[in-house]
């Protein structure tokens, strides 16, 4: 593995206060070049809002955001987006009165900064940046498909290429697997393995699926009502009591997990 | 002092009627989230109908009977118009229902022609309230007293029904969620019924109980609907209370308005309302919304392409055609074509902006008027040529939608809709105040194209260029990168804006661009008619593009065309006869009911149906 140590992303002690509730408690984490992380936690742990707070979709209560070494919290979304951060969604956001690969291309105007222009035909723009990417997450071949018609696993996989468009340093994935199939899922994460690999860049992702967060993670985060409770590789995650606790109240899912994942 | 306190019991009382309609119109749309633009025909109607049956009733007892009977008939007019003609339409696209009740206001004038004729009603005193009191010296009219104190009564009624009984709480449940209703096991399409009884019954009472002090006559429906809108975007939609305040505060307003500063009644209003949602954009006492995505409900669009080179020999032979106009056709065809373009140019302009961007205007008139008014006055007070006119009016019209969609922008839904109404009214009533300048009320006249282009025919070549020129210029934006991202944030501002897409900006560049198209149609207007009057900012106006652009089909490219076209030619058509209005608001219900998807897009279907063009994949 090529991972430096230089953090892409630098967070420190993010919080987001929503009346009363803490959805989101003094949080810090850095996220390396080229680094594959998951932050996990239970329903309602806080994990979208932390993503919405990164992305400036939601003003953080306090706390910074460095991205590479520049604070971004005060950023719109999409001049943090112009940064070089990207993401999905996870309800997929995407434009259905579109085809497949115009989806792909609105992206690529809006970072050749073509957006406000009125003479040329927007499909004749990009199309070939636009299919190479749509080859890259594997679906060239639905490319002229109406988004609207698209199965629900070929909506994330669009959302990814989306969010590749402009190369970004770095890419939120919230729950890129939910609503697929197993064999689908392994597939979606190793693609986003090989991508963190070929392009050295990092990811930070959400998961539920222990299977995916084992095999494919370089490292777990685990926030549990608001708070970071662990922070670590996969066997110290898997072997935290505290973890264990909030996931199973110390039950033994994350052995079987793990036997599964051996067997 | 004295005189002010008057002045305050007068707009206090002048706020019953306005209260009374406001808040059926409230509920309404509350409940059903039907904009419902023939709620101020239900007013004209109770007026008729009180009107009549004071003539049958005598006395004091027969005087509220009246009232009261009014509003039960209007109420039940109200039923029969939520059974035929809304509940077909229900499931249509979100604002598609507002077409539908223009066709009902239509329906409802010739019908009220039909039955108590032409001439205005001069109202009946009411028996035993003919007097005036003397308050600190002033005279005040009994019946004003009454109205004062009448009204606190029925706002506290209604406020009992809502939040005490039964049927109230499944009416807030309803306003809040409307999934929720279906949950809590209730029949949601007799309570959408009851509530437009309830709703239009209001309106009848508001007619029937301010008859002595205004009348009856033919113009009221489209008098008190800007007024009704007003208090109820400034109450906050679906409040009771809200739109009590509202009333009182804009007649109060207004009575003051017209004893200190006459020239600003028509403005005043509106000048409240935009100061109002620009400090608290759901109304004084509503509460956030969130907007449902209008006209995008039901099927997702279909993408759009290029034109192929079938559409392409279309569109020549097309052109072909209207240029044979002039050589085969009689003067009236070429007046009347010249008339379809320019209002097919203004509806294009307007669905730029609601088909693409999903913006619904309820005052595109503004730019289209406003473009009129600019060639005009730049024609008579600096001597300007007609061709430089032309230019600097979609220049003047983009530059007031510029400055109106900043401000509107910061509304979404309903409430954005509203603003533009209230600005579109704002510059009607300047025009129509500001007589030295504009005419006023007698327009501008003398407003010729230059010679070489003094003939109809010339200026049917000029309009053709520009016209059809302009339309498929606002279709090639469509396929422009401007176009698809009006379009993104349209489908999704989450990923628009996550993708770099300034989604307010774009929006309000749409909004600016529509309306200098629009402006050119205006321009076009001007010179074709030699004069311009204030009818050309109306509401009535706006509404023409909107009903055009919804019955053309709001998800396909050449709606806006089509609908303008046949709604021109079937204006023409049936302006023959007498009670053509009838005859068009069937027409247009009918449509409504029968193709939801507009014209353009129930053809589509149609032809996928039979096989004559290839389906799209969507309906395998
Ligand atoms: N806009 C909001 N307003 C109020 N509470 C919110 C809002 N968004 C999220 N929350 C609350 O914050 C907590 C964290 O939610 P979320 O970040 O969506 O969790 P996760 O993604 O980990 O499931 C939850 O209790 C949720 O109800
Ligand atoms: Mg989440």
């Amino acid at each position: 593995m090529t991972r430096s140590t230089e953090a892409v992303l630098d967070v420190r002690n993010l919080s987001k206060t929503f009346g009363g509730l803490r959805a989101v408690d003094k949080v810090s984490f850095t996220v390396a070049k080229g680094e594959l992380l998951a932050l996990i936690g239970p329903n309602g742990a806080g994990k979208t809002t932390c993503f919405n707070m990164l992305m400036g979709q939601l003003k953080r209560t306090s706390g910074e955001v460095l991205f590479e070494g520049r604070d971004i919290a005060n950023l719109p979304t999409r001049a943090i987006w112009r940064k070089g951060i990207g993401r999905t969604f996870q309800i997929t956001a995407t434009y259905p009165s579109m085809t497949v690969i115009e989806n792909v291309q609105m992206a690529l105007m809006s970072y050749h900064r073509r957006i406000y222009s009125l003479l040329p035909f927007a499909t004749r723009l990009y199309r070939k940046e636009a299919m190479a990417l749509l080859e890259l997450v594997g679906m060239p071949e639905q490319a002229d498909r109406h988004c609207a018609i698209l199965a629900y696993g070929d909506l994330k996989r669009l959302e990814l290429a989306i969010a590749l468009s402009h190369d970004p340093a770095l890419l939120l994935m919230d729950e890129p697997t939910a609503g697929m199939a197993p064999t689908e899922r392994i597939k979606l994460m190793q693609l986003t393995a090989d991508i963190v690999r070929e392009k050295n860049i990092s990811v930070l992702f959400t998961e539920h699926d222990m299977d995916v967060v084992f095999t494919h993670a370089h490292r777990v985060m685990v926030l549990n009502r608001g708070e970071l409770i662990a922070n670590g590789s996969v066997t110290d995650v898997r072997n935290d009591p505290k973890v264990q606790e909030v996931y199973l109240g110390g039950g033994t899912l994350f052995a079987e997990e793990a036997a599964g994942e051996h067997a | 002092m004295e005189l002010i306190f008057a002045q305050v019991l007068t707009g206090l009382a002048n706020a019953s009627t306005l209260f009374l309609v406001a808040s059926g119109l409230s509920l309404i749309f509350g409940v059903t989230r039907i904009v419902n633009f023939a709620h101020g025909s239900f007013y004209m109607l109770g007026a008729f109908i009180g009107y009549s049956l004071m003539q049958f009733l005598p006395g004091m007892f027969g005087f509220w009977l009246s009232v009261l009977l009014a509003g039960l008939a209007v109420g039940l007019i109200g039923v029969i118009v939520e059974i035929c003609v809304l509940r077909p339409v229900y499931k249509a696209p979100e604002l598609f229902q507002l077409v539908a009740t223009f066709g009902v206001i239509l329906v409802i004038q010739d019908l009220a022609l039909l039955t108590w004729g032409a001439e205005d009603l001069l109202g009946p005193r009411a028996p035993g309230l003919k007097g005036v009191v003397r308050i600190l010296g002033e005279p005040i009219p009994q019946y004003d007293l009454a109205m004062i104190a009448i009204t606190p009564m029925i706002l506290l009624s209604l406020w009992y029904l809502i939040t005490k009984t039964r049927v109230g709480v499944l009416v807030r449940a309803a306003t809040q969620d409307r999934e929720m209703v279906g949950a809590l096991g209730v029949n949601q399409a007799w309570l959408f019924t009851g509530v437009f009884f309830l709703g239009s019954a209001m309106a009848g009472l508001g007619g029937a109980i301010q008859l002595p002090k205004g009348g009856a006559d033919l113009l009221m429906d489209f008098n008190i609907l800007a007024a009704i809108f007003v208090v109820v975007v400034i109450g906050g939609m679906g409040s009771l209370p809200g739109a009590y305040i509202a009333a009182v505060l804009i007649s109060v307003l207004n009575v003051f308005g017209v004893a200190y500063l006459p020239e600003s009644t028509l403005v005043l209003m509106f000048v409240v309302m935009a100061v109002v949602l620009m400090i608290r954009p759901y109304g004084l006492l509503g509460r956030e919304e969130f907007a449902g995505e209008h006209g995008q409900v039901g099927e997702p669009e279909r993408p759009i392409k290029p034109a192929g080179p079938q559409l392409r020999m279309f569109v020549a032979a097309m052109l072909v055609l209207l240029a044979l106009v002039p050589v085969f056709g009689s003067n009236f065809h070429v007046v009347l074509t010249t008339d379809i373009i320019i209002f097919c140019l203004f509806a294009a302009s307007l669905h730029f902006m609601l088909g693409l961007g999903g913006l619904v205007s309820f005052g595109h008139a503004a730019f289209f008027g406003g473009g009129a008014y600019v060639a005009a006055l730049l024609v008579k007070f600096a001597d300007t040529p007609m061709e430089l006119a032309l230019l600097l009016a979609p220049v003047g019209a983009g530059l007031a939608a510029f400055i109106i969609g900043w401000i509107c922008m910061r509304l979404t839904g309903v409430y954005f809709a509203m603003l533009t109404l209230a600005f579109a009214q704002l510059l009607w009533s300047l025009v129509f105040q500001w007589g030295e300048v504009t005419g006023g009320d007698d327009g501008m006249v003398d407003i010729w194209p230059s010679p070489w282009l003094s003939d109809n025919t010339s200026y049917y070549y000029l309009t053709l260029i520009i016209g059809v020129g302009g339309i498929l210029f606002l279709r090639h934006a469509a396929h422009s990168p401007f176009g698809y991202a009006l379009r993104a944030a349209r489908d999704s501002v989450k990923q628009a804006e996550a993708t770099g897409i300034h989604t307010k900006q774009v929006q309000w560049l749409a909004f600016a661009f529509a309306g200098a198209m629009a402006g050119i149609a205006g321009g076009l207007f001007v010179f074709s008619k030699g004069s311009i009057f204030p009818t050309e900012l109306e509401i009535g106006r706006s509404f023409d593009a909107l009903i055009v652009v919804f019955l053309g089909g709001v998800k396909t490219l050449s709606g806006a065309v089509v609908g303008g076209a046949s709604l021109e030619f079937i204006k023409d058509q049936l302006t023959r006869f007498e009670y053509w209005r009838l005859t068009l608001g069937v027409v247009i219900i009918l449509v409504v009911i029968l193709a939801p998807e507009g014209i353009v897009g129930t053809a589509r279907k149609v032809s996928e149906r039979f096989g004559w063009i290839r389906k799209s994949e969507d309906l395998q």
